[in-house]
């Protein structure tokens, strides 16, 4: 990384063409069932008119290269939907945190359990 | 080729989510379609009605983009920009 690629005039960060990529891994991996929510999600919220994939890249792009570095992909895109769920006004950040709260109550094994 | 039209990519460095890869920016290619028109990405990703604009396939050659660091100058690469990031331009001379 260069200082120019995360300054507010030079070249953005995210903004990779002509770096040297390295080695490309070519192996598939499995995705767990809440990365196939995100994804769901996503379609779903695109579906509905709320925001589209320019809004998702913009917040993506606006986490910083230290979010590409830290957070996986989908731990990314939640992110990203989140914010951009909140600015589409379809929930509030109350609403959101009192709703989390309550899912963490249920318990570390929520989603593995068969019902409750 | 003397009937191909000429467009060189803005050199603007702006913050905010755009479109057009830096590496093209400031290179001249010529126009291989026009495509569009589609709503503008830019305007998009902040929720505004995205204005329609044509979205220009240009072809630039390797020398162009990569100058001497290019392993097979005249090899081409196609890359779609949106018109508002085009000017008109001259002919780039050749490597």
């Amino acid at each position: 990384m260069t200082d120019m690629q995360n300054t507010q005039t030079g070249r953005r960060w995210h903004d990779m063409g002509g770096d040297a990529a390295g080695p490309v891994p070519t192996q598939q991996h499995d995705f767990s069932l809440w990365e196939k929510r995100v994804d769901a999600l996503m379609i779903i919220a695109s579906a509905h008119g709320h925001f589209t994939v320019d809004g998702l890249r913009r917040v993506l792009e606006d986490m910083g290269p230290d979010a590409f570095e830290t957070m996986t992909y989908y731990e990314r895109w939640i992110a990203s939907v989140n914010q951009n769920l909140i600015e589409a006004g379809v929930y509030t950040t109350s609403e959101l945190a009192q709703r989390m709260t309550a899912v963490a109550a249920r318990g570390a094994t929520y989603g593995e359990a068969a019902s409750d | 080729m003397t009937d191909r039209t000429y467009m060189r990519v803005r050199h603007d460095m702006p913050p905010g989510h755009v479109r057009t890869p830096a590496y093209l920016r400031g290179k001249i290619g010529w126009v291989e379609r026009t495509l569009g028109p589609f709503p503008n990405p830019e305007q998009l990703a902040y929720r505004q009605a995205g204005q329609p604009l044509p979205l220009m396939r240009l072809r630039f050659t390797m020398a162009e983009v990569w100058g001497d660091a290019a392993d097979i100058p005249q090899d081409t690469i196609d890359a779609e920009i949106y018109s508002h990031w085009l000017e008109p331009a001259d002919a780039p001379h050749a490597p």
